[in-house]
């Protein structure tokens, strides 16, 4: 099984799933924090707080985590569609990673920036800073390491889900184990496939944990 | 001191509302804070003498009354004229409050860095403030790196940047030991004497308003118990409130004392630091027991009271009663259980 071919779709694989992972985590951020940090701001002790809006956003980000990502998976094909023009491969699986993890990763925002002593937010509105400094120079400063370790968190989480991908023809090492693992029972290429998703997460976690530390100016 | 007062409360009265319940945070405040004071707002805890200092900068808005600063009404003001206004006041912690995240020096820039002062103009501040609180060999430390004392320092250098016309320091020194506390309270003293600054000091320690205050308000269940300068507040407090804090063990010792001739001498500040009791001593060869003594030096005057037992011989304790008198000193006598 040691043969060329093999080793190049393995390859591949590692390939498209870093490609969907990074995508995907990509997107949620840009999603997901702006709204994470909209759901700290309106919060009843936040900044600019706001009910309504806060009510509105805590359901929307509930409805869509709660929503069981096989079948997001399938329930977004048609969008999917309409946007790229396809369904298939790394690319089309990068829109409904995007919108089932950017919910997820905006509570990840929201609890790093709650960890933020409220006492240097009144310090700073004390000194006469606006609503968008505080967020800018004071919250998403102060709250760098934990932000660094969820987003290792976010993307190890957002890693496991492209398995899923390749129900619907995604591509990646969750798709290669599907094919040939469960299909083909050719049980050595999925241990191999398990494996390398473990160095991955492994990877991706370690290096979060490294760098936050290393960033980090409270010790 | 004539003029307009820097900071002047009218009637103001703070509300927290919460589903069933409301709380009284403060009633009825009214207040006049001149420029160059340093004054001193003491009270119990959950007085309400937090809530009364943010609502000099609108940290939290009164429910209702006014807050002037500098003429100024500030409910008046919007989002962004209140911003303008609070750069003219700083503020300092008791948790310091300080950007983790951030050097000693950055966290210095980072009022002016707000208020739009270029990075070259913020870091040259920066330096003079931080020769000021005594820590420019503090410059790159990360606040971890730094104790209590010092941190409170670069908060202090902090809330100087913009140039404040009035500091407001909330128990600032309540998480320092007494001798960071000493330190940080000459600081403060050195501030307002060289650079005019009006402070404001929230405390529940009687000696950081001794030591530092000209004027003083007691708050005491959400009010103003008692308004003043220090001196007359030391010498005759006149509420309950008043006397608790300045003698905290006072009105109920005395009242064990039921031997005969005993008398209350009350410095008021009139006199000079001397050795009082002992000249008299000394000048009639008599005796005389000391009961009760609680005195303070304050910039070389004597406050506070002693009570002592005179001699049996009622002469004497006459001539020496004349003596204490002669002596600018307020003497009654204690008979029984009078407090």
């Amino acid at each position: 099984m040691w043969d060329e071919s093999t080793l190049q779709m393995l390859l591949q694989g590692v390939g498209e799933t870093l490609y969907m992972t990074l995508g995907s985590t990509l997107f949620a951020y840009v999603i997901g924090l702006p709204l994470g940090v909209l759901l700290v701001m309106c919060a009843s002790d936040g900044i600019r707080p706001h009910p309504v809006l806060y009510k509105i956003l805590d359901v929307v980000v509930n409805l869509t985590r709660s929503f069981p990502f096989i079948i997001l998976l399938i329930a977004v094909l048609p969008f999917t569609r309409w946007l790229l023009g396809t369904t298939l491969g790394p690319t089309a699986v990068i829109v409904p990673l995007t919108i089932s993890a950017a919910p997820f990763v905006a509570r990840l925002v929201e609890g790093s920036l709650k960890e933020v002593d409220v006492g240097v937010i009144e310090a700073s509105q004390s000194m006469g800073a606006s609503a968008f400094q505080i967020i800018w120079k004071v919250l998403l400063p102060e709250a760098r390491p934990s932000l660094i370790v969820n987003c290792a968190i976010a993307i190890t989480t957002i890693l496991g889900y492209t398995a899923m991908a390749g129900f619907v023809g995604g591509g990646g090492l969750g798709d290669i184990a599907i094919r040939f693992g469960y299909y083909r029972r050719e049980e050595d290429i999925m241990l191999i496939t398990v494996v390398l998703l473990i160095v991955v997460v492994q990877v991706f976690q370690g290096l979060g944990l490294w760098v936050a530390r290393r960033l980090d100016r409270r010790k | 001191m004539e003029g307009k007062p820097m900071i002047e409360i009218r009637s103001l009265s703070k509300t927290f509302r919460g589903k069933n319940t409301e709380v009284h945070a403060l009633r009825d405040i009214n207040l006049k804070i001149e420029e160059g004071d340093i004054f001193g707002i003491i009270g119990m805890s959950g007085a309400g003498k937090s809530t009364l200092v943010r609502c000099m900068n609108m940290l939290e808005v009164p429910t209702e009354g006014t807050v002037f600063f500098n003429g100024m009404d500030l409910s008046k003001l919007n989002r962004k004229q209140l911003r303008e206004a609070r750069r003219s006041m700083g503020m300092i912690f008791q948790q310091f409050n300080l950007l983790m995240q951030r050097t000693a020096e950055a966290n210095i820039c980072f009022p002016l860095e707000i208020s739009g002062v270029d990075k070259i103009t913020a870091r040259k501040r920066a330096k003079e403030l931080l020769e000021l609180v005594g820590l420019a060999d503090k410059a790159k430390a990360y606040p971890s790196q730094l104790s209590g004392g010092q941190k409170q320092r670069i908060a202090i250098a902090r809330a100087l940047a913009t140039n404040p016309k009035v500091l407001l320091c909330d128990e600032a020194t309540s998480a320092l030991d007494p001798n960071t506390t000493a330190s940080i309270l000459s600081l403060l003293k050195d501030i307002n004497r060289r650079l005019g600054i009006t402070i404001v000091i929230i405390t529940h320690e009687m000696s950081v308003i001794e030591e530092i205050c000209n004027r003083v308000a007691i708050i005491s269940e959400s009010k103003i118990a008692e308004c003043g300068e220090v001196t007359e507040i030391f010498s005759h407090p006149k509420t309950p409130a008043a006397q608790h804090l300045v003698f905290p063990e006072g009105k109920h010792t005395t009242e064990q004392f039921t031997g005969k001739h005993a008398i209350r001498i009350v410095f008021d500040g009139s006199s000079s630091f001397e050795p009082v009791i002992a000249n008299m001593v000394l000048e009639y060869k008599s005796p005389v027991n000391i009961l009760f003594a609680d005195t303070k030096n304050m910039d070389g005057k004597a406050f506070g009271q002693i009570v002592i037992q005179l001699p049996e011989d009622v002469s004497l304790a006459e001539k020496m009663q004349r003596y204490l008198h002669l002596r600018g000193l307020t003497v009654e006598e204690v008979s029984g259980n009078v407090g």
